[in-house]
Order: C-alpha cells, then sequence, then structure tokens
C-alpha cells in the first residue's frame, strides 16, 4: 500500500439518519432538457442522493462508474448534486450514468445547507460538494448517511448496497 | 406545488425563445422551462413533442396544443389568454 496524506476535513453538521432531508429547488438535468425542480417534487419513493466533486474530477467519474457497475438506478431513483453547471452535468451524463438526474447548485449554498462543504485548497473562491450519500425513503426522511471526513475519500459502496436492499426489500 | 400547464422548449439566450417569454410575462401566464442543448442533432425531446428540433417549443396541457416558431406561438398565446380572448369579453371596454 502507498503510503500517502489524507487530509482530515474539518467536522460538520451534516444532515444525517432520521432526519427530513431539505428541500429545495435547483435545475435538474437529465439525458434531454433541464429545468428547475424542487426535491420534494421529484422523491417519490426510494432515492440516492449522491453529492460530489465537480464534474471531471476523478472523484465524480469514479462515483458514475461505480452507480452504472452497480445498477442502481434499477432499484432507486439516483440524483446526483455538484457545483457544476447544466452544461457540464450534460457532458457527464452524455459519458455514464444512464437514468442519473444531476442539479446544479453553483452557489453551493443547499451543499451548504446540508452540512457537506468543502472549500478546496488551491482554487480560490471554489466552494464544492464534499462526497456524501443520503438515502432517502418516499417522504424524504435520510435512512442511511455518509459524508466524508477526509480528503479524498469515497463511499462505502458496499454499505450502499447494503442500505438499499434494507430500504426496497 | 401545482404544475403550470404550459411548457416552453427553450434555448438559454435565444432572442425568438426571450420573445415568447416576453409574451408569457406579459399575460400574466405561469410556464415551466426546459432548457435544452445548444446542437440541434441534440434536441430529440423537441422533436418528439413538436415534430422539429427548432426551440422555442410550446406544450399547453390546458388547451392541447403544442406548437413551434415564435410568431405562432405569440399569436397563439395573445388569442388565447389575451384581454379579448374570454367568453362575453370581446369587444369589451
Amino acid at each position: 500500500m502507498v503510503d500517502f496524506e489524507v487530509v482530515t476535513l474539518p467536522d460538520t453538521d451534516h444532515v444525517d439518519v432520521g432526519d427530513v432531508a431539505p428541500d429545495f429547488t435547483r435545475p435538474l438535468v437529465g439525458a434531454e432538457y433541464w429545468e428547475d425542480r424542487a426535491l420534494d417534487d421529484v422523491v417519490d419513493g426510494p432515492t440516492l442522493l449522491l453529492f460530489h466533486p465537480m464534474d471531471g474530477a476523478f472523484q465524480a467519474t469514479y462515483l458514475y462508474k461505480e452507480i452504472d457497475a452497480r445498477g442502481w438506478v434499477r432499484d432507486v431513483d439516483v440524483l446526483g448534486v455538484s457545483i457544476s453547471t447544466p452544461y457540464e452535468h450534460r457532458s457527464l451524463l452524455a459519458e455514464r450514468g444512464a437514468g442519473v438526474r444531476v442539479f446544479s447548485d453553483p452557489s453551493a449554498d443547499l451543499i451548504r445547507e446540508y452540512g457537506v462543504a468543502h472549500d478546496i485548497d488551491g482554487m480560490a473562491g471554489i466552494t464544492e460538494a464534499r462526497p456524501a450519500v443520503f438515502l432517502l425513503d418516499a417522504d424524504r426522511r435520510v435512512r442511511y448517511a455518509w459524508v466524508a471526513s477526509e480528503h479524498p475519500a469515497s463511499p462505502d459502496y458496499d454499505a450502499v448496497d447494503a442500505a438499499i436492499d434494507r430500504l426496497v426489500d | 406545488m401545482t404544475e403550470p400547464s404550459i411548457t416552453l422548449y427553450r434555448l438559454q439566450a435565444c432572442p425568438y425563445c426571450e420573445r415568447v417569454v416576453r409574451a408569457l410575462d406579459r399575460l400574466d401566464l405561469a410556464y415551466r422551462s426546459r432548457y435544452v442543448e445548444p446542437m440541434h442533432s441534440e434536441r430529440n425531446v423537441v422533436k418528439r413533442v413538436s415534430g422539429a428540433r427548432s426551440v422555442p417549443a410550446l406544450v399547453d396541457r390546458g388547451t392541447g396544443v403544442t406548437m413551434s416558431e415564435s410568431a405562432n406561438i405569440v399569436d397563439y398565446l395573445e388569442r388565447t389568454y389575451g384581454d379579448a380572448s374570454g367568453p362575453g369579453t370581446a369587444g369589451a371596454a
């Protein structure tokens, strides 16, 4: 195992298991168009809400590869969130993430509201999302939550799989 | 949240789309904006709903009307929702 430096991120008071995921409205980008949608309006069953670093960063690319490989869209609605613009989300979805829709939050306001913000070192003025996973039931109640506490970090995909199985079975 | 019955397929900063938006605003009509790709070839959703890939395209679920071409759309909106459109209002002051 290569020894490398992992940065510990500041503690955060993030949305957690048992909370109702805060509602918000942002452009939601799908395969063919984007439009303003409220989370409350979109969630009508088990939903995986995935915050991720900006589109193009390797952590985002790996996340979407994993979404595809595990076939999560067959079991739950999968919604991404990043600071990238709708145009960047369209490019992302042209490559991978079939069936996934992605919210665009360039101001990072909702990312901050969820307690998953990350001020990136060396990119002045850019606050983006830490990797974070919230599995919601049809009432937007959080049934599984994970928020990165180190940088870089990836979700425990097997744990997300297990949480989805528990919720949809 | 009640869904507006009018959906406008539009392209960011397209003057013909803005012309329709001005008419919608002037008539105080609620509408949902669906932004599509600048690349003409990637606008299959617009082709599916309106038969052509051009924007603006407007879908009015209230009347079952779908149309393209901004001048036609503005005419339609004014005829359908303008002051003179309601029953019994024709010729009213």
